[in-house]
């Protein structure tokens, strides 16, 4: 194969076969320009990019369909370094979706003036964008590249506010934690790409599996040093995996950040940026420890040699890709070939132990702190922090039990995972809601402190009906879509059989309860102080409307509760065989 | 009327007129009450046409009566909800004699103290919609036979609770709300896990034809490899009691059914409450307004042993039995604190809340002797009893206390403290309403003749051959009972003319509350006198259970096959005199 065809082997695969599956992002770059170019012309900045950003996302969401069907096969874009199933088109209609109704929030909120909007729809446009990548990356360098695209743009919304003494604290600290840990994440990336031979997350999988083979067959003595060195890289990957999740003890940036931001760039953080991880979590832990359902190879004849991919194609079976008579299988060492699809799962036990036992520890000690922290707290924004820690936890805590399942049943590996599809689908309710009424009342009695919205019951009750809403559903009660969420995490808790997690779970929901009360207690049962200024915020008003919205979902979902769990079923349907 | 309207309407109504409520205009405190009054009037209307005969009519709604001894679950409604690959959950509403005289009580209750509810001026709105809302979620407890169903209900009472305890509630009462709150909130998880777990151990595919049609389930209609989890409690009682899915070991050497009985019943004697985890309930009745306690103490309290009866046991038959000393032993030690705690009271309604551990410690007691044991050739009828004892102790007790808090708080109205101390005297001030009051706490007592009687000397019997111990400190509590009781009314209604603070407000009771308080006295005479009332309805679903689970422990802890002339002669005793129907038990023994 001469250069000009392997360009033109490129050429079609990038035109016909990969960008058509990058639509969404495609339709969000071509977003950003526009703002960009929109502003440059002759009175553009008199333009509210708002609407721009708006029809972009809208034709993003249009192109992330079909994102229900069950068509959408398992299939590897850009030579591998992404992949587009189902995961990946729930998580970016989940990020479509979202931004939608995040720059509605951000239009009625008023937070930013027209002179400004490009550079924050911009930026939030931006986030995006890596977070689409991390939700499809298959490969380990689009995970460190769709981190820190999804962060760079983030660390400067935390100092939107440019007056704002502690905003611009919370952007720096934001940004040097990122730093630091995108720097440990990238020694990690390395070492385990060093050791494997590659960083393409299915071809990692299958060294793995034989070297834990060859590790088990040689007694455990061969490989001892090589396998510390991997589950070093492991734990390091893991540090910048944790700090997009807030996970303990990789929080710290967290309620400095949420405290300095304002409450519009907490609902993106808290939202947007947690999905994207968790998606990416379940990418990573998954990639690791399974041996994922052969490719479809489409269409075209001509063999794309592995560029990245160094072993594109190593399952075998009754794959017909073996066609590929390619450098790919040249490189690949005998050894592979006598190893089945089973063989090489069984041979991942130990890979699904420890991936599995990390993340639960992880989600236990995030969970519990967060909880215990967040009990002490008096700004509201503060407060929330610390819920969406807790949170993260809760989220990690299925995709623990979705590793251990993987060794034991496919199907129920595949439900654990749905429950965090339908778990960040929820929170994006809950967490926008609450972030959108702590805007809306910062701009009408403009304060964030728990202690001000004392007996805020008389003054608007409707409001206060609604936040308490959220926060009980945040605590998750039934009938709340909250509870929903977390019975699908627990469920998947005792599916896997881990009762301690389970347990553990179920007592930060009893701790988790005091501080969403409180808030719920100050507002309906406090005194009104004397001094308050005069406002009003009813719910017949546009925020008001934006409120009931954002609530009514979590009121109604537990009716038709089966339409989201087929959605993320069918969402997790292809990340296993 | 269909079972599906029927249900749906007894549960729903009070919701619906929740949401209507929220029309109302704030300021016409009145129209809100009568439109509450008339809402919990129409629930239990249509809760009394459903104790009608129903005249071999299936479809009428109404319940078949106990003469026809269908002791089978009634009105079954079953229509698919949540339908994945990942959950099965079904809206599965029945009712049989066990739920169903707590229906009613659970109605009649919130009747009444809704119309207790006439002075509450505060908030008059969200007083009512948290009322209504809180009558949902008890009757749906009580009506739903789908696990998660139940769960939803369970945790849907707790809010209204802790806001009408939390902002209607006496000085302390954003402690007491959310000391019940945390309790009950605790309690709540435990159950989940064990919901959890019981789901995921569940496999239909093992039930033969005849148990799936007892269940109301269905197979698949594809054949499957993987099983066939469900929510339904009516089958997670078959695989309970006829399969071994819940025997594997899970933790600590013990089975995964000692420890999902052990998690729901410590979620149900949380509520129930039983000694050590009862602490939140004095709170919550002293800083509660009168109606609520009223529900409290009439209802609420009643779902714990309502769960008791209808999941630990027949779901977890082996963990019953293994598990049958510590229940008993809670039930007695809650008697015997109670009463204890009771007669060290200053506050009379403190008083009348530690009567309330007392009491219903008789009914954990009484659903716990498990007396059908090889030993006495699996002769159940002691059990029976207990269970029959326990469970007109739950309606009894819904009667009693209820009316012994309203009681207190017309008291509480007038003057405006509760101190036991600082009464005296009220029997000249307010003849009739003493008259009513001493009825009540007779009632609450045990006089024979008086409701409360019943339920504990059933229980008291009961104990003799399970434990002859446990029998002697039950009986003896009586005593104390007795004591505690004499003892207030001597210091409340008798004595030297009342010398305490506003003596000025005793006022004879008007004819609001003496309509409130009348039909409770009435009630509790009646049930006194004519038993039968309750136990029609009661008693065949009872000594179903019961025998379901004499018939499992002589199936599966004899280590033999039940012979076919195994129907053993009941000997003559109470419960087989009181208790119409001795349910055939063969077939349970072909199973």
């Amino acid at each position: 194969m001469n250069l000009f065809e392997q360009l033109d082997a490129y050429l079609h695969d990038t035109l016909h076969v990969s960008l058509p599956a990058f639509g969404p992002e495609l339709a969000i770059c071509a977003t950003i320009l526009l703002m960009l170019v929109i502003r440059v012309l002759p009175g553009g900045n008199r333009f509210d990019s708002f609407y721009v950003a708006l029809v972009g996302m809208g034709v993003a969401l249009w192109w992330a369909a079909p994102w229900d069907a069950h068509t959408v096969a398992r299939q590897e874009i850009f030579t591998g370094l992404l992949v587009y199933d189902p995961w990946t088109a729930y998580f970016r209609g989940f990020l479509a979706t979202f931004a939608l109704l995040f720059l509605i929030f951000c239009k009625i909120s008023g937070i930013v003036d027209r002179e400004d909007s490009p550079d924050f729809y911009t930026l939030v446009l931006g986030g995006l964008l890596g977070m689409c990548l991390m939700a499809a990356s298959n490969h380990l360098l689009m995970v460190f590249l769709g981190v820190e695209m999804a962060s760079v743009p983030s660390y400067v919304l935390a100092g939107i506010i440019k007056s704002r003494r502690d905003s611009s604290e919370a952007a720096l600290k934001y940004a040097v934690y990122g730093a630091g840990t995108a720097g440990i994440m990238l020694y990690g990336i390395s070492l385990l790409g060093g050791l494997l031979g590659s960083v393409h997350l299915p071809t990692m999988a299958h060294r793995l599996a034989e070297l834990l083979m060859a590790a088990e067959n040689s007694g455990g003595d061969l490989a001892q040093g090589e396998l510390l060195v991997l589950a070093l890289g492991g734990l390091m990957l893991a540090v910048g995996l944790a700090f997009k999740l807030s996970a303990v003890p990789f929080h710290f940036w967290c309620p400095d950040v949420f405290e300095g931001a304002t409450a519009e760039v907490n609902a993106f953080l808290s939202v947007a940026s947690k999905a994207a991880a968790l998606a990416l979590l379940v990418r990573v832990a998954f990639g690791m420890t399974s041996i994922p359902t052969p490719a479809v190879e489409v269409e075209p004849p001509v063999e794309v040699a592995g560029f990245f991919a160094v072993a594109d194609e190593p399952v075998e079976g009754e794959s017909p890709s073996d066609v590929s008579a390619s450098t790919a299988e040249a490189e690949t060492p005998p050894s592979l070939e006598t190893l089945s699809p089973e063989e090489a799962s069984s041979a991942l036990a130990p890979a699904r132990t420890y991936v599995a036992g990390l993340i639960a520890l992880l989600a236990a000690i995030t969970c519990t702190f967060g909880n215990l922290a967040a009990y002490g707290q008096t700004n509201i924004k503060r407060l929330l922090a610390y819920s969406t820690i807790a949170h993260a936890g809760y989220m990690m805590m299925p995709a623990a039990a979705a590793v251990v399942l993987i060794g034991r049943d496919p199907v129920n590996a595949q439900q654990a995972v749905a429950s965090i599809a339908t778990y960040v689908g929820i929170y994006l309710f809950m967490n926008l809601g609450a972030f959108a009424v702590i805007a809306f009342l910062r701009n009408t009695m403009g304060s964030e402190e728990i202690a001000d919205y004392a007996g805020l019951v008389r003054k608007s009750p409707g409001v206060v009906v609604c936040f308490a809403l959220i926060l009980f559903s945040l605590v998750g009660l039934p009938p709340l879509a909250g509870f929903l969420a977390k019975f699908e995490a627990f469920a998947a808790l005792a599916n896997a059989e881990m009762w301690t997690l389970l347990a553990i779970g179920g007592l930060n929901t009893v701790i988790s309860l005091f501080y969403y009360l409180r808030v719920v207690k100050v507002m309906a049962m406090s005194p009104e102080p004397d001094h308050r200024a005069p406002f009003r915020f009813s719910l017949v008003s546009v925020p008001g409307a934006y409120v009931v919205a954002m609530t009514l979902p979590l009121v109604v979902l537990i009716l038709g509760w089966d339409t989201l769990q087929r959605l993320t079923l069918t969402a997790a349907s292809r990340l296993l065989s | 009327m269909s079972p599906l309207f029927l249900l749906s309407f007894v549960i729903f109504a009070p919701a619906v007129g929740a949401l209507l409520l929220a029309f109302f205009p704030k300021e016409k405190g009145d129209a809100i009450k009568i439109f509450t009054l008339l809402v919990t009037l129409v629930t239990f209307l249509a809760t009394l046409y459903m104790a009608l005969p129903a005249d071999g009519d299936a479809e009428s709604g109404k319940f078949s009566f106990a003469e026809e001894n269908v002791a089978e679950i009634q009105n079954v409604v079953s229509l698919p909800w949540i339908d994945t690959t990942a959950f099965r959950m079904d809206y599965l509403l029945g009712v049989d004699g066990v739920s169903f005289p707590l229906v009613l009580l659970t109605t009649f209750i919130s009747l009444l103290s809704m119309g207790a509810s006439w002075n509450i001026e505060k908030h008059v709105k969200a007083y009512c919609i948290l009322f209504l809302l809180l009558e949902t979620g008890i009757l749906g407890v009580f009506l739903s036979l789908d696990l998660f169903l139940f769960y939803v209900f369970w945790e849907v009472m707790l809010l209204p609770m802790y806001f009408l305890i939390g902002i209607w509630g006496g000085p302390r009462r954003e402690y007491a709300a959310i000391k019940f709150f945390l309790y009950t909130l605790v309690g709540g998880v435990m159950m989940l896990i064990a919901v959890l777990m019981l789901y995921f151990a569940s496999d239909i595919r093992e039930l033969t034809p005849d148990q799936l049609a007892a269940a109301q389930v269905e197979l698949p209609e594809q054949e499957t490899d993987s099983p066939v989890h469900t929510f339904n409690i009516l089958a997670l009682q078959q695989l309970g009691q006829h399969t071994g899915q819940f025997s594997h070991e899970l933790l600590a050497g013990k089975s995964l059914q000692w420890w999902a009985f052990l998690l729901l019943f410590l979620g149900f004697v949380i509520k129930v409450p039983s000694v050590p985890v009862h602490t939140w309930l004095p709170d919550a009745h002293v800083e509660a307004p009168t109606p609520i306690s009223m529900i409290l103490a009439g209802v609420l309290l009643k779902l714990g042993g309502y769960g008791i009866i209808r999941l630990c046991y027949p779901i977890c038959p082996e963990a019953g039995y293994q598990l049958a000393w510590f229940v008993c032993l809670l039930g007695v030690v809650s008697m015997v604190y109670g009463a204890f705690a009771a007669l060290a009271q200053k506050d009379f309604k403190r008083l009348v809340a530690y009567s309330s551990v007392s009491h219903m410690g008789y009914v954990v007691l009484g659903m716990g002797v498990w007396s059908a044991t090889a030993g006495n050739l699996y002769d159940a009828d002691a059990w029976k009893m207990g269970m029959n004892g326990a469970m007109f102790q739950m309606i009894a007790h819904g009667i009693s206390s209820a009316g012994m808090f309203f009681m207190v708080g017309i008291v509480y109205d007038r003057v405006h403290h509760r101190n036991l101390d600082e009464f005296g005297g009220l029997f000249g001030r307010m003849p009739v309403f003493s008259g009513i009051a001493v009825g009540i706490f007779f009632a609450g007592m045990g006089l024979p003749g008086l409701c409360g009687f019943i339920g504990e000397v059933f229980v008291t019997l009961s104990v003799w051959t399970y434990s002859k111990a446990l029998a002697v400190i039950t009986a003896s509590v009586v005593i104390l009972t007795a004591a505690y009781i004499l003892w207030t009314l001597q210091r409340v209604y008798l004595g030297p003319a009342y010398k305490g603070p506003h003596g000025e407000a005793l006022t004879p009771i008007t004819p609001r509350e003496l309509a409130i308080a009348a039909p409770l006295l009435a009630m509790a005479i009646v049930f006194g006198v004519y038993p039968m009332a309750v136990f029609n309805y009661m008693a065949p679903a009872v000594n179903r259970t019961v025998d379901d689970m004499a018939a499992w422990a002589q199936r599966t802890q004899a280590g033999a096959p039940a012979p076919e002339t195994a129907n053993i002669t009941p000997p003559v005793s109470l419960a087989a005199m009181e208790t119409p129907s001795l349910r055939d038990t063969d077939q349970n023994m072909q199973d």
